[in-house]
């Protein structure tokens, strides 16, 4: 616990130091809009440098000899650890906090919408209640499987000890907390109503705690450019031998091809609120029509981080539903080059798609026409991606675990969600639908289905590793079938209410919508419930489960040819590489970990 | 600020947490780029290619010069401490070191005229304010870095045999030069 006391301590010493240069310095006041934001940026540094990165790493730079703090059992999480397979735990179990955090806000928000009035909050109050579910949520998508098995899977699935950047995964962390204490506080000095986007005027205007949450979300930012950076360098420079870049899991591509867009495209979400901060504190103009400057600027640089987004969120979690599916159906992944393909196609025609979310924006009229073709050539390579997964489904000897029926119920979610993407690509019929609650539902299929769902059955597919004990498999189906029914029963009304023209973002909706409304609030509360179960498993599992062998799904992976949860350096010997990964029932396919004549000595 | 990572790989050399360090760098450069990119291209957008008369062409150019100079220099120490020269490099550190100050200098005084004729709530100010500022940021961390190195390579630590702390802070510095001369052009030049 010293680590995490030590660094509380120095975030707030320099929290304070950070606040009181502002206010001697400027003419803000303690609590002032530029306290807040040197303020956070000290607090933050006190933090890091408390809670460990002093001592193993910043002794360094004044000729000191750097200190490692070892500790065992539960103790290492609690503090600066560099071993990747700590971090991805660590992502992992911060990440399903705050995702059950975002969804008891939730159903708040539902509550308040059972019925067309207000009544549960006023409307300045549902705003922020529906901008602080909206931007925890898109956190839990962004580094929810990245965070947790980018980090606890890549440098095992490749055959490596650890990430090219230990240092600096570990420092990508620690780095969420405060994120997610300066927003959950926000609410202290005037919270945030603009939503998730934040978009100008509005975010200019509003209250103080926006300025919290532009410099959370700008180191989250930060957070989530190291760890991509970290991907990126470990599977270009870590990999064992014989690991071709044709034999890599089909998981790491998609985390690198991910990884690649985190690590660019979002400095613009940076860049974007930064400009926000300028305008309120330096009385810069960039958005302020007055002054010469346009709110149109803020959506471009926003959305050319925030649509790739989107794949950021998704393309790990294909990535973990193709592995599943291929281990589970015991048939080698349809297509494998074609997937990678893919990959890179869809973060790369993803990078120029961004104005689809502009089209009722105002913006040059001429390039509506450009941008509909180009997000609609996205659901090409989408495409090849779900014929992947049915080719390998195909015939395949199914064994129908938590994980496999999960990955079932992505892709039936993650192909209501493109489909109905179409329509809003499309700039004629987007007129009508934007900011409809069709949008809304459209979002929650492809993010929900697309990631989270894919979260959840990573979870299970990897708990034995991770915990080194098997799940409660009737529960674990339970709680996939109960969610996933439950969402249909949730969402499916939710396009329908939208295409009658409900707005989203509103605390109040037409009268004659609210039959409907009150039965998506009941079924949404209901789908709440069913985590209860998904909780009880996993804590009661970690704790009283059967042990798990190190490789209970027989699968060919390096991650389950090591004991379960795996040694510290990962792999006994420096391990190579023979066969590839999904050689299924081909008959003299080589083993994928080679096998070692001797194994003794 | 090294990169260096922690537990080495099974049989790493120094030269292969070499190449992994200039990789994660060269990364990080690409991220960066991105960052400088959304700015200027903002600096378009919102006031296109317009310049005021009143900005100090004469002290710009004064400042993309010594920045320049800054990374000759830069490279000079560079190299001396590669072929162990540790005099050298102290000297041309701390060149690099003044030059860059310097810079820093002139970018104040060029701030106290241009908040005058061209406040931050103007559209240029508004560009040319973020830009600079940014960008005198990352000057900015560029110094510290260089000051850590030169405290650190004051009894000869780096050298040939451990050139990679000196060489990544070098090469950070060529590249916030190098969007400085990105960055002139697009606030003076048009
Ligand atoms: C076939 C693929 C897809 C197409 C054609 C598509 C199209 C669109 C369009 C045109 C909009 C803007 C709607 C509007 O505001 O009027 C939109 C919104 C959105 N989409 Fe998609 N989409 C696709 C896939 C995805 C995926 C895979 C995700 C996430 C994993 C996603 C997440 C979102 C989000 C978050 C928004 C709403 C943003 C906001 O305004 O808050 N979409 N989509
Ligand atoms: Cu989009």
């Amino acid at each position: 616990m010293w680590p995490l006391i030590r660094g509380t301590l120095s975030g707030i010493v320099g929290y304070m130091v950070g606040a009181l240069i502002a206010t001697l310095t400027t003419t803000s006041t303690f609590s002032g809009e530029f306290a807040l934001v040197l303020g956070f940026v000290f607090g933050l540094l006190g933090w890091l440098f408390g809670i460990g990165m002093w001592n193993a790493w910043g002794r360094e730079w004044v000729g000191l000899t750097p200190k490692t703090e070892k500790a065992e059992g539960w103790r290492r999480y609690l503090r600066f650890n560099t071993d990747h397979k700590v971090i991805g735990a660590q992502y992992l179990v911060t990440m399903l906090i705050v995702f059950l955090l975002a969804g008891l806000v939730a159903m708040a928000m539902r509550a308040e919408l059972a019925s067309p009035g207000q009544n549960l909050f006023t409307a300045d109050v549902y705003n922020k209640v529906m901008s602080m579910h909206g931007i925890l949520m898109i956190a839990v998508a962004v580094a929810g499987i990245l965070g947790a098995f980018g980090n606890y899977l890549v440098p095992l699935m490749i055959g490596a000890d650890d990430m090219a950047f230990p240092r600096i995964n570990a420092l990508g962390y620690w780095m969420v907390p405060p994120v997610a204490i300066a927003l959950l506080a926000a609410p202290l000095v005037g919270s945030f109503d603009a939503g998730w986007t934040a978009y100008p005027p509005l975010s200019v205007l509003n209250g103080d705690g926006q300025v919290l949450f532009n410099v959370a979300v700008i180191a989250f930012g930060l957070s989530s450019i190291l760890g991509g950076l970290n991907i990126v360098a470990t599977v270009i420079t870590m990999r064992a031998p014989g690991m071709t870049w044709s034999k890599l899991p089909i998981f790491v591509w998609a985390a690198f091809a991910a990884s690649i867009l985190s690590l660019t495209v979002t400095q613009f979400f940076a860049a974007s609120l930064i400009m926000i901060l300028l305008d309120r504190i330096a009385g810069t103009t960039w958005f302020g029509a007055p002054g010469g400057g346009t709110a149109l600027l803020y959506e471009h640089v926003f959305w050319f981080y925030s649509h790739p987004a989107v794949y950021i969120m998704v393309l790990p979690g294909m990535g973990v539903i193709l592995e599943i599916i291929s281990h589970f159906s015991r048939k080698p992944l349809f297509a494998y080059k074609a997937v990678v393909v893919s990959f890179l196609s869809i973060a790369g025609i993803g990078s120029v798609v961004w104005a689809h979310h502009m089209f009722t924006s105002g913006m040059a009229q001429n390039l509506e026409g450009p941008f509909m073709a180009l997000t609609e050539a996205v659901s090409i390579p989408t495409g090849v991606i779900f014929l992947a997964a049915v080719g390998t489904l195909w015939r395949g000897k199914l064994w129908f675990q938590t994980p496999l029926l999960l990955a079932f119920f992505w892709i039936f979610q993650f192909l209501i969600g493109g489909i109905t993407g179409v329509f809003l690509a499309d700039f004629v019929t987007d007129l009508s639908l934007h900011d409809t609650y069709f949008v809304v539902a459209h979002f929650h299929y492809t993010i929900v289905g697309g990631s989270i769902f894919a979260l959840m059955a990573g979870t299970f597919y990897w708990f034995p590793k991770v915990t080194g004990r098997m799940y409660n498999e009737k529960l674990g189906k339970i709680f996939a079938t109960w969610f996933f029914v439950f969402f249909q029963l949730t969402f499916i009304p939710l396009f329908w209410v939208g295409l009658n023209g409900m707005n989203r973002r509103v605390a109040t909706y037409q009268d004659n919508l609210g039959g409907v409304n009150r039965f998506a609030s009941m079924m949404a509360m209901i789908m709440g419930l069913s985590f209860v179960l998904f909780v009880v498993n996993l804590l009661w599992s970690a704790k009283f489960g059967p042990v798990a062998p190190a490789n209970p799904w027989n699968a060919r992976t390096l991650e389950w040819q090591v004991s379960s949860p795996p040694p510290e350096h990962n792999f006994p010997s420096p391990p190579s590489v023979d066969g590839g990964p999904y050689d299924y029932g081909v008959v003299g396919a080589p083993t994928h970990l080679r096998e070692v004549a001797d194994p003794v000595g | 600020m090294t990169t260096s990572a922690e537990p080495i790989q099974h049989g790493a050399g120094p030269s292969r947490q070499r190449r992994i360090n200039q990789l994660g760098l060269w990364l990080f450069f690409a991220s960066e780029t991105f960052l400088f990119g959304a700015f200027i291209s903002s600096r378009f957008i919102t006031s296109q290619t317009s310049t005021p008369e009143d900005l100090n062409q004469a002290l710009a150019l004064a400042l993309t010069i010594v920045l320049l100079l800054s990374s000759i220099s830069a490279y000079l120490a560079e190299t001396a401490n590669a072929h162990d020269d540790h005099r050298g490099f102290r000297i041309y550190t701390v060149a690099t070191i003044t030059l860059g100050a310097l810079f820093l200098g002139g970018v104040a005084l060029e701030w106290k005229e241009a908040l005058e004729y061209f406040p931050p709530g103007t559209i240029y100010g508004t560009a040319f304010f973020s830009l600079v500022g940014l960008h005198a940021f990352h000057v900015l961390t560029g110094l510290i870095a260089l000051a850590v190195i030169l405290f650190l390579g004051k009894e000869g630590r780096f050298g040939s045999k451990d050139s990679w702390p000196v060489e990544g802070v070098i090469k950070y510095w060529h590249f916030v030069d190098l969007a400085w001369v990105i960055i002139y052009p697009t606030l003076y030049l048009f």
